[in-house]
């Protein structure tokens, strides 16, 4: 703290008490309260012995790891991981074209309402919406059958397709709204460059484009897989026996089986995932963030310093 | 880390292009071949992203309970206008929980991204890291967390809890559109303001705040949107007595679905539409305040 230029503004100015904690720590507080010590709970609880009637007991025991190893679980695990990856995989497919072309239309702001609406109604009527799409005497169903291409409905609900349809559906606007913005600031002269030093166009694309807006991508990926790998209600309402995932199995064993370590425990799998995920969005920024200065540096010394 | 706020909003980042960048996409784009394909992908993918919007749409002006379209009535949106008491209980609930979880997290954000942005104090990088972890961890980590939390500190559930929960996760927004308004404040004006003698508070309030008010105001309107959409979080929190619109509308569709849902739906659909525009504005004026 001594070299005064190194200090963010308003410490020049203001040394006698420091504001910013007490400007802060109220968040930072809460936080603490009402999120840090729920997890470390939680991390405790996977730690303890089951109580007879719910709850946990006192007493250390790696009980609860022990029954994830079952390999009942285990394919609960493969489960969510697949459904998670295929549904991501989707998602980003069709992300990346979306993004290209409304960053490069005219009609952004319009385009961005429309992805946004869907994205800001609420979740449980999107699901609903698909209910009754998908349903046995839904609209699918009834034109299928209308147009003589089937006699009897086909069941399209209760399965593993329908909870990948869904989910894509509800994450499609996450992944949208990074990959455009990403592509919305890359520098299109790049692109140029590519083709005059005899990239043809898929080259430039996916040689130039595409690493460009990879910290773009990854946080799509994220935004995407971390969500469908915690879903609960997706496959609850619309997913069927080969659908159960993870998000499910926590809360039966919260509200049913009572047993709450081992809900604790898959509850510290996904925390996991979710961490890693989080750490390698912002190692990607970072590389980002230390290309940009080292461009502004040179744009400005191509342009003497001047804005 | 900055990501997960342009992809919230986008839009508030396009000014920030640089000059050069967007000059070259102008030329580029002249000699550019129509890429059709994406074009193609991008309004099917609408379509997609529509349809079930629609489906309820329709559904909604429909006359007869079961999935068949027979022909257009209102009825549903007269039952849900003056027969549907429990949803408008719910309803009530979820907007004191929304209105009061975003006061609270608007004031406890604005404060916090303050501090962050031009101070120097212990527990800094803390608090920042946390912020962002309510926001990607999934929503039933987050209920199950709570859940064991207030049930291991005997809290009952109600409305109480909910509120407490709802203002976790809405105190990040808040915090990222405040801090984003923040990156591009003028810094001398609080100089100036002190050098006319103004004490701490009264900058706080007279200069800081009004000029961040467009931030703050999305911020708010973030956290309301939040606060009235979130089912996963409120359904592990939420105790007898304290049902909020989602959950009404969750146990509508579990356990006898009536076509209420639809009217029910259609309406919420209109909200969100507006709610979008209002905050569409208010984006503009952000951005254009510069």
């Amino acid at each position: 703290m001594k070299n005064t230029d190194e200090r963010p503004p308003a410490a020049r100015w203001k040394n006698k008490l420091n504001q910013g904690a007490l400007y802060s720590w109220p968040m930072g507080l809460w936080f603490i309260v009402f999120f840090i010590v729920p997890l470390i709970i939680i991390t405790i609880y996977s730690f303890l012995r089951k109580g007879i009637y719910g709850g946990v007991e006192p007493q250390f025991s790696l009980r609860a790891y022990e029954q994830m190893c079952n390999p009942k679980y285990g394919i609960l695990v493969l489960r969510t991981l697949r459904i998670a990856v295929v549904s991501t995989f989707i998602t980003i497919l069709l992300a990346l074209p979306c993004g290209y072309a409304m960053a490069r239309s005219k009609y952004q702001t319009i385009l961005l309402f429309l992805v946004i609406i869907p994205f800001w109604t609420n979740s449980l009527i999107r699901i609903f919406a698909w209910m009754s799409i998908l349903n046995n005497d839904g609209i699918l169903n009834q034109i299928l059958m209308g147009l003589h291409i089937t006699h009897n409905y086909i069941q399209f609900l209760y399965n593993q397709g329908a909870v990948i349809l869904v989910s894509v559906y509800m994450y499609l606007p996450y992944a949208i709204l990074p990959i455009f913005t990403s592509i919305d600031k890359f520098d299109f002269s790049l692109l140029e460059a590519a083709r005059d030093l005899g990239a043809n166009k898929s080259q430039s694309m996916f040689k130039v484009l595409i690493p460009g807006i990879k910290s773009g991508i990854i946080t799509a990926v994220i935004f995407t897989f971390i969500p469908v790998f915690g879903a609960y209600t997706v496959p609850l309402l619309v997913g069927g026996k080969d659908s159960y995932m993870l998000g499910n199995i926590i809360v039966d064993q919260v509200q049913k089986t009572r047993n709450w370590p081992l809900a604790a425990a898959f509850s510290m799998v996904i925390t996991l995932v979710s961490v890693i995920g989080i750490l390698w969005i912002s190692r990607a920024n970072k590389k980002d963030a230390k290309l940009k200065s080292v461009s502004t540096k040179e744009e400005n010394y191509i342009t003497g310093g001047q804005k | 880390m900055n990501n997960i706020f342009f992809f919230l909003f986008p839009a508030l980042y396009k000014r920030k292009m640089a000059e050069p960048a967007r000059h070259a996409k102008k030329s580029w784009k002249k000699h550019a071949p129509t890429f059709s394909l994406s074009k193609t992908v991008l309004a099917l993918t609408l379509l997609f992203l529509f349809i079930p919007l629609f489906v309820i749409i329709i559904y909604s002006f429909n006359d007869s309970k079961g999935a068949e379209f027979t022909h257009p009535s209102l009825i549903w949106y007269r039952k849900l206008i003056f027969e549907s008491e429990p949803l408008w209980e719910a309803l009530f609930n979820s907007l004191i929980i929304a209105f009061t979880s975003a006061a609270v997290s608007t004031l406890l954000g604005t404060l916090a991204a303050i501090g962050c942005n031009w101070y120097k104090f212990k527990g800094k990088r803390f608090i920042e890291a946390v912020t962002y972890l309510p926001m990607v961890l999934p929503e039933v980590i987050v209920g199950i967390s709570m859940l064991i939390f207030f049930s291991g500190i005997k809290m009952p559930l109600g409305l109480f809890t909910i509120f407490a929960a709802h203002t976790t996760f809405c105190l990040p927004f808040v915090f990222l559109m405040v801090k984003a308004r923040l990156d591009e404040f003028d810094f001398s004006i609080i100089e100036a303001a002190h050098d006319l003698g103004a004490t701490d508070a009264q900058t706080l309030i007279k200069v800081i705040v009004p000029s961040l008010m467009p931030g703050i105001v999305s911020g708010f309107l973030m956290a309301v949107t939040m606060s009235l959409e979130d089912f996963v979080i409120t359904f592990f929190v939420a105790g007898p007595g304290s049902t909020t619109l989602p959950l009404y509308v969750y146990s509508m569709i579990r356990f006898g679905v009536s076509p209420v849902i639809n009217s029910l739906s259609c309406v919420m659909i209109a909200a969100t539409c507006l709610l979008a525009f209002v905050m569409r504005k208010g984006l503009k004026t952000f951005a254009a305040s510069h």
